[in-house]
């Protein structure tokens, strides 16, 4: 598998699209730590960004990737390999690249900024962890879709719409339910569905981090009444932690029963 | 060295194969031959593991290769399309694959022979349908394994690399190996094989030498004898 993971690391490190990456965040991070003044400021701002972003970023390569590298996955099968370790050593090879980017991207201007002196360190690193978390998520999900569909077209759709759903659709519909349900108790629904959309788990997660839950309204209310910051935190790292491992095991799980 | 029971394959609605046994022992080369859509590569590849099959059991040298790996240090495989990543050079490729199996290898006499020196700097996607098969020929060839499965080895050859080819399988053929092939070439296969396999809907239809073949169709010729059979 670390070979598998090496080569196509490699490769994606030759092609262009991981340095545009890269230097997109090398650019936003200055730019938005220029505009914003403060460290703590440009945190807030750059985690509506990522929340986004990232997935989308992460949803687009995974499925560009499967598809391209289709000769090279046909190549691996015939020699003497377990079919696991090509599709999770590729899988990494993706996340880990992004995750890459991303890390060094965000990290640099921010640690020239003088991020070490300062107390937003904590909320800084969190920030990276759940887009560390949200690639790996979206990875394997794009993968997933694309080894479930040998129509690129139809791969692309999906995963396109799976990351549309999670990001934009998913919020209307949980807000209109509030609206609809409003004079029924909705706690425990409200927090539940969080749970069920690791984008809003990992909103919800840095809000609370950076104390600023107010702005979150009602949600953010019940969310740290009921956990507690550090509880809260944990249920939320431990959600994001099923929601990268079950697509990966679906990812092993599927491959081994595929015809090549 | 492969023994192959009761298989069943379908692709959706299609059955590709349906209940085929096919033994093969070792130090033969056996030709695979049969109509477009009759099972060849499909039963080439289950016996990779490409494919898994929904019936039935494989065997490659005693092991069963069901959900297993290792069996395929011990098989050379010629895929019948070379799609290989464009990006690489034939260098890189060949370097990967090495590094991947771990086996001694002789890649530098197969370049040689196939006159590949001048593209090892070349990006696998600049390079000719007949060089890429080149490529492919030495990649199956440079690691020493009892079984070599060729699909279509002949795809795009030009006279001189197909009499080198030839010459590669007999010299491999008198170390012991033993050979499946799979060809559309009738002449090729008259000449290399010494067993030949015939399948029709799914199952073995016919298995024995060349000879025998040409006696239970009444034919001189061997294309006619395999026209002849393909029409009952």
């Amino acid at each position: 598998m670390i070979k598998i993971l090496k080569y196509s690391f490699y490769d994606l490190m030759r092609s262009r699209w991981s340095y545009v990456y890269f230097l997109f965040y090398l650019l936003l991070g200055f730019v938005l730590l220029f505009l914003n003044n403060e460290l703590s400021k440009a945190v807030i701002t750059l985690m509506n960004v990522i929340i986004v972003l990232v997935p989308l970023i992460g949803t687009i390569f995974g499925v560009m990737y499967f598809y391209n590298s289709k000769e090279f996955t046909e190549l691996l099968l015939a020699q003497p390999i377990k079919r696991s370790s090509i599709f999770f050593g590729q899988y990494l090879g993706v996340a880990g690249s992004l995750t890459m980017s991303l890390v060094l991207g965000l990290g640099i201007p921010f640690a020239l900024y003088g991020l070490f002196e300062s107390n937003a360190i904590w909320d800084f690193s969190l920030l990276l962890i759940t887009g560390a978390f949200l690639t790996m998520i979206f990875t394997a999900l794009a993968f997933n879709i694309a080894l479930s569909n040998e129509n690129k077209i139809k791969g692309f759709g999906y995963a396109v719409l799976v990351w549309l759903f999670l990001a934009v659709i998913y919020d209307g519909l949980f807000l209109m339910s509030l609206i609809v349900f409003e004079k029924y108790p909705l706690d425990n629904f409200s927090l539940i569905a969080t749970m069920f959309n690791p984008i809003d788990l990992s909103r919800t997660l840095i809000l609370l981090k950076l104390d600023i839950s107010a702005l979150l309204g009602y949600t953010g209310a019940i969310f740290k009444q009921f956990f507690g910051t550090n509880l809260g935190l944990m249920i939320s790292i431990v959600m994001l932690t099923l929601w990268t491992v079950i697509p990966v095991w679906r990812l092993g799980y599927k491959s081994k029963r595929k015809d090549f | 060295m492969i023994q192959v029971e009761n298989l069943y394959k379908k692709f959706g609605k299609n059955p590709v194969l349906t209940g085929l046994n096919l033994s093969i022992h070792s130090g033969n080369i056996f030709a695979v031959l049969g109509p477009n859509g009759s099972g060849k590569t499909t039963l080439i590849k289950a016996v990779l593991g490409m494919v898994i099959p929904d019936k039935g059991s494989i065997s490659v040298m005693d092991t069963r290769i069901k959900n297993q790996w290792k069996y395929r240090q011990q098989i050379n495989y010629l895929p019948q399309i070379a799609n290989f990543p464009g990006n690489l050079r034939v260098k890189e490729l060949i370097e990967m694959i090495k590094d991947i199996r771990q086996m001694p290898s002789d890649e530098e006499q197969l370049i040689a022979r196939f006159g590949l020196e001048p593209f090892l700097d070349k990006k696998l996607s600049n390079l000719s349908g007949g060089t890429k098969q080149k490529v492919n020929i030495v990649l199956t060839f440079m690691f020493d394994c009892p079984l070599v499965i060729l699909d279509e080895p002949t795809n795009g050859l030009d006279p001189l690399a197909l009499i080198r080819l030839k010459e590669l399988i007999f010299e491999e053929k008198g170390k012991g190996k033993t050979f499946l092939i799979t060809s559309h070439i009738m002449q090729f296969v008259e000449e290399v094989s010494d067993e030949v396999v015939y399948l029709l809907e799914g199952k073995i239809y016919f298995k024995g030498s060349i000879s025998a073949l040409k006696t239970k169709t009444n034919q001189t010729n061997f294309e006619h004898a395999i026209a002849a059979i393909s029409t009952p």
